[in-house]
């Protein structure tokens, strides 16, 4: 396994992508400080990807799915784990050339890996978005998403943005040809200072995380969370503060997933949460939207709703 | 004559979509072409992931020039009129020729040139191609007026033998240049012409042909098997799915840990082939190998060994889920499981699927308890259908929905439940379509035949019924599979009433026509009314088909439709009714004031007369043939029934040769009449022959 020892370590593949995209033109942003349940909930890419604004960025968002939590006894599935995000608008002409040069960049040989692009449609139910793409193999396992977003907040995107996902840790057992995630090398020793391990940095906290997402976290707050942020979302559109607002759509998001880990909301109730959270990003895009609408159309003549 | 090449280079068609944009590619050319009056010779399309090609082989230079001619208005017609045609055809009055009064204009249209006509049509079929789902992309996309395509576009080639047909579509423009593989191949490759294009590709590592990579990864995947000692489970599907995922494909095997062949083979099979797109092998004995083929894209530099481990490992991984949930389920009983169907909304108006299961356990039951499913157990019938729908809440049927059913039975196996029960677990949504299996095992038809009934019982109930091609809760498939397990288990029940019953007829007409069975004579007998076993009523429309195909039936037929045509024309006039056109002779019949003249016509038949002999022969096998055909009818012995009414065949033909039933004597007429109206009657005890076409 001479490719095991070459490999990059956990870190050294976010510093790599942070490298390669930065020199694309992206800004590299930091995680959103916010519990979310994927990169795209990042207001980088929510908010961003509307209005005709050119934006590139790339950042790590930490993604928490308190469903997927194993208490730290599953090697592939986590309730806390990260994502890469890329977003570009408009999408590049060559946004899968660009992709493809990332992944030569952190140590996959297209010549000896099997790269694919096999079709794979998104959509949000909760962010009233969806996007066409694929999902990239490597060698039969998915490794990033691929989007051209058309809508999103339901609106159309215009320009369309491309996003790309990395599922970090996946990547990373691949590269470093692992069977654990908690096996992983975090970082590399350097001197007589070891080496640490995923499973160092993580296993208390999926541990001890999955045994609150599951059955601590006390459901009678969680409702309440729920409806505070729902009303604070709305207060906050009603007073002209989009981003404010969406910061409370994400929570009341965050706290709707952990309500389903608790197994506390119905089969019937939990159509009725999704519209919420929906009703919550979609009133907040709209807001960002009518905030900025003017000055889009000032800047960009031609461009309209 | 020339050739023309079109490539449109985009980003990864879906595979799924592939077949049906080259054959759209094709056909949109061959219209656009038609519309300026070219034909080609031939045309030849290609897909691959990438690209959408075509080939028209044989095109002539420029169209054909054409002579159009139009009438104008008569010489001595008023000024405006002229002016009118001439503003029309864009002609002087001079270039007008008058022929016999009228002015007539000759427009000579000169031939076009076809490239001009190519580099019209090809944007034309770009922007109103009918991807089922495509997108906007990059600084175009700016506004939603943008060119739309199933993936970005990216080039267009278009070659008029060696000449680029100047094309440009939203920013991309044609020209001689396409790219090859995307990792064998770099920089551009260039197409001298079009009998170059699949060489010059095939050198770039693409081959543009999809039967060819379709042959290639059969064949190899084949071999490959051979070579490790297994067969190859042939999968068409998913070899054109592969075909459409590759531009060089190259089928590796790789094995799995045979610890995994314990978990239920069609688990394993579903996800290789469906998650992962690999084929799957047979050993020697028959059963699963530990062992994949996936197809690669590359010819890669170590041989395959980096692609083959790396699948390897995702597939141990799913594998393990795939086991994980096998070892989960096993631990809760499906009885357990059942109580969670509580949660589940089976359709708002119907309530939950425990609800459904309820009804179904309950019909389950009753189809046993009556018989009319014989020998089977009433008690394992419900028991069986309070579990048919337990595996629902499975986390492996929340993995892999097509394994509904399956699975249940491998649980309700691995429980200890009654072999019977298991089985009726499994099959209990059988059959699916025309082709699959119908249970036949006594406790499967039971459940199979309640779950389908009551769905169908249960959507007729709320009026939700199936309408044009809508039909969103499968009931045609559903009646579809009552029938097949009604007809093949021989069940005796009546299956409907009303809507729904006229539901089965025309299903039960569909289903029949591939069994040659005419659809005029299931109406024949559906006519009668009455009829709802479905055995029943196939056997008298099998006795009804042998009938009528004999040179007795025919003409028992013919004579029946002049009786019944006599018969309705003379009510008609006895009611002073005007008939128009009434398609059914026998239709009149059913008016309450044409049946009322019957009976006066019947009462009057006393004969007081001398019958003549062919009449006095006619009563005489109707004395016979009516008490005949109504025995074979109660014994359900249509072919006994049916030689009764042959037996009137002959004294019919008489009857018709010798007497003449519109006599100038009232009382002749009215019992001649009568005399008709007893062969209608006595056919109509077997059938409806009014509705038999012919």
């Amino acid at each position: 396994m001479a490719e095991k020892a070459a490999s990059l370590s956990f870190q050294d593949l976010i510093l790599t992508l942070h490298d390669y995209w930065g020199k694309q033109g992206c800004v590299i942003l930091q995680p959103y400080d916010m519990e979310v349940g994927a990169g795209t909930f990042h207001p980088a890419t929510t908010l961003r990807s509307l209005g005709p604004e050119p934006w590139n960025a790339a950042y790590v968002q930490p993604s928490r799915r308190p469903t997927d939590g194993r208490y730290g006894e599953n090697p592939n599935r986590l309730q806390h784990y990260y994502q890469y995000q890329v977003i570009m608008k408009p999408s590049p002409a060559n946004l899968q050339e660009l992709y493809l040069g990332s992944l030569k960049a952190i140590g996959i040989d297209p010549l000896v890996h099997d790269i694919r692009f096999v079709e794979d449609d998104w959509e949000s139910p909760t962010l009233g978005a969806w996007g066409l793409g694929w999902e990239v193999w490597c060698d039969g396992m998915e490794v990033t998403q691929f989007t051209y977003f058309q809508q999103m907040g339901g609106f159309d995107c215009k320009p369309v943005a491309g996003e790309l996902t990395y599922g970090l840790e996946r990547l990373a057992m691949y590269i470093q040809g692992v069977d654990s995630v908690y096996d992983l090398r975090f970082n590399d020793p350097v001197g007589d200072r070891p080496g640490v391990s995923y499973g160092d940095v993580f296993l208390a906290n999926e541990q001890q995380m999955s045994k609150w997402n599951f059955e601590i976290a006390d459901t009678e707050k969680l409702f309440r969370w729920f409806r505070d942020a729902e009303a604070e979302c709305k207060a906050s559109i009603a007073a002209g503060v989009p981003l404010a607002a969406y910061d409370q759509a994400i929570k009341a998001s965050h706290v709707f997933n952990l309500l389903q880990a608790r197994g506390v909301i119905s089969v019937q109730e939990r159509a009725s949460y999704i519209g919420r959270v929906r009703d919550l990003a979609k009133g907040s895009c709209e807001a960002h939207i009518e905030k900025n609408r003017a000055a889009w159309e000032a800047k960009f003549p031609g461009w309209s709703l | 004559m020339a050739d023309f090449l079109l490539e449109l280079l985009c980003e990864e068609i879906p595979a799924r979509m592939q077949a049906k944009a080259s054959e759209d590619l094709a056909r949109l050319f061959g219209e656009k072409l038609a519309e300026a009056g070219l034909k080609a010779e031939r045309v030849t399309s290609h897909v691959t992931p990438r690209r959408l090609a075509l080939i028209a082989h044989g095109l002539p230079g420029e169209t054909q020039a054409v002579s159009e001619e139009y009438k104008g208005p008569r010489t001595f017609a008023p000024a405006q009129a002229l002016e009118g045609f001439l503003r029309k055809t864009g002609l002087t009055q001079d270039q007008l020729e008058d022929r016999g009064g009228v002015w007539f204009a000759v427009v000579e249209k000169p031939g076009r040139a076809t490239v001009d006509v190519l580099a019209e049509a090809v944007p034309a079929i770009v922007r109103a191609f009918p991807w089922p789902k495509s997108m906007r992309w990059g600084d175009a996309s700016a506004t939603t007026e943008s060119l739309r395509w199933v993936r970005p576009l990216q080039g267009i080639v278009a070659l008029f033998d060696d000449a680029v047909v100047a094309i440009e579509i939203d920013g991309v423009v044609s020209g001689r240049e396409t790219v090859g593989h995307r990792f064998h191949s770099t920089g551009a490759v260039g197409i001298a012409d079009p009998a170059a294009y699949a060489g010059a590709l095939r050198a770039a590592h693409v081959i543009v042909d999809q039967q060819e990579r379709q042959s290639i990864i059969e064949a190899r995947a084949k071999a490959l098997a051979a070579e490790a000692g297994y067969t190859l489970i042939e999968d068409k599907g998913l070899v054109a799915e592969n075909a459409g995922l590759t531009e060089w494909p190259v089928p590796l095997l790789g094995q799995f840990d045979p610890a995994f062949l314990e978990v239920p083979p069609e688990v394993i099979q579903l996800t290789l082939r469906i998650n992962q797109k690999y084929f799957v092998l047979r050993d020697r004995a028959g059963k699963l190998a530990p062992a994949f083929i996936c197809t690669a894209n590359i010819e890669a530099s170590d041989g395959g060994a980096a692609i083959v481990a790396g699948n390897g490992k995702v597939l141990a991984a799913r594998l393990s889920d795939a086991r994980f949930f096998w070892e989960q389920d096993k631990k809760i009983p499906l009885a357990e499981q059942a109580k969670k169907l509580a949660r589940i909304t089976f359709h708002e108006k119907l309530g939950t699927v425990a609800d459904k299961v309820e009804r179904v356990a309950k019909l389950a039951g009753w189809l046993a308890s009556e018989g009319i499913v014989p020998n089977c157990d009433p008690a394992l019938a419900r028991q069986a259908a309070e579990l048919c729908k337990a595996d629902l809440v499975t986390e492996m049927v929340g993995e892999f929905p097509e394994l509904q059913g399956l699975m249940g039975g491998y649980y309700a196996r691995e429980e200890g439940l009654p072999e019977a029960v298991a089985a009726a677990i499994r099959d209990h949504y059988k059959p699916v379509g025309q082709g699959d299996d119908v249970p036949t095992a006594p406790v499967t038809v039971a459940v199979a035949l309640a779950d389908k009934l009551d769905t169908l019982r249960s959507f007729f109930g709320i009026d939700e019924k199936p309408t044009g091609s809508r039909d969103p809760f499968a009931l045609r498939r559903a009646a579809l599979g009552v029938i097949q397990i009604v007809t093949a288990n021989d069940l005796r029940f009546a299956v409907a009433e009303g809507d729904l019953l006229d539901f089965f007829a025309d299903r039960l007409k569909v289903q029949q026509k591939e069994a040659g069975v005419r659809h005029d004579l299931i109406d024949a007998v559906f006519g009668l009314g009455g009829e709802d076993d479905l055995v029943c009523l196939l056997a008298r429309v099998k006795a009804l088909q042998n009938f009528v195909a004999t040179e007795d039936g025919a003409n028992l037929l013919a004579g029946y439709k002049r009786a019944a045509n006599i018969l309705k024309k003379e009510s008609a006039e006895g009611a002073s009714q005007s008939q128009t056109g009434e398609e059914d002779p026998g239709a009149a019949l059913d008016d309450p004031d044409v049946a009322e003249a019957i009976r006066v016509h019947e009462a009057a038949f006393a004969p007081s007369y001398a019958l003549e002999p062919a009449e006095a022969a006619l009563v005489v096998a109707l004395d016979a043939a009516e008490p005949r055909a109504d025995a074979a009818i109660s014994a359900e012995d249509y072919e006994g029934a049916m030689a009764a009414l042959a037996t009137l065949r002959a004294p019919i033909d008489a009857f018709f040769d010798s007497v003449t039933v519109n006599a100038a004597e009232p009382e002749k007429r009215a019992a001649r009449l009568a005399l008709l109206q007893r062969i209608y009657d006595a056919v109509h005890k077997v059938a409806d022959f009014s509705r038999i076409a012919g």
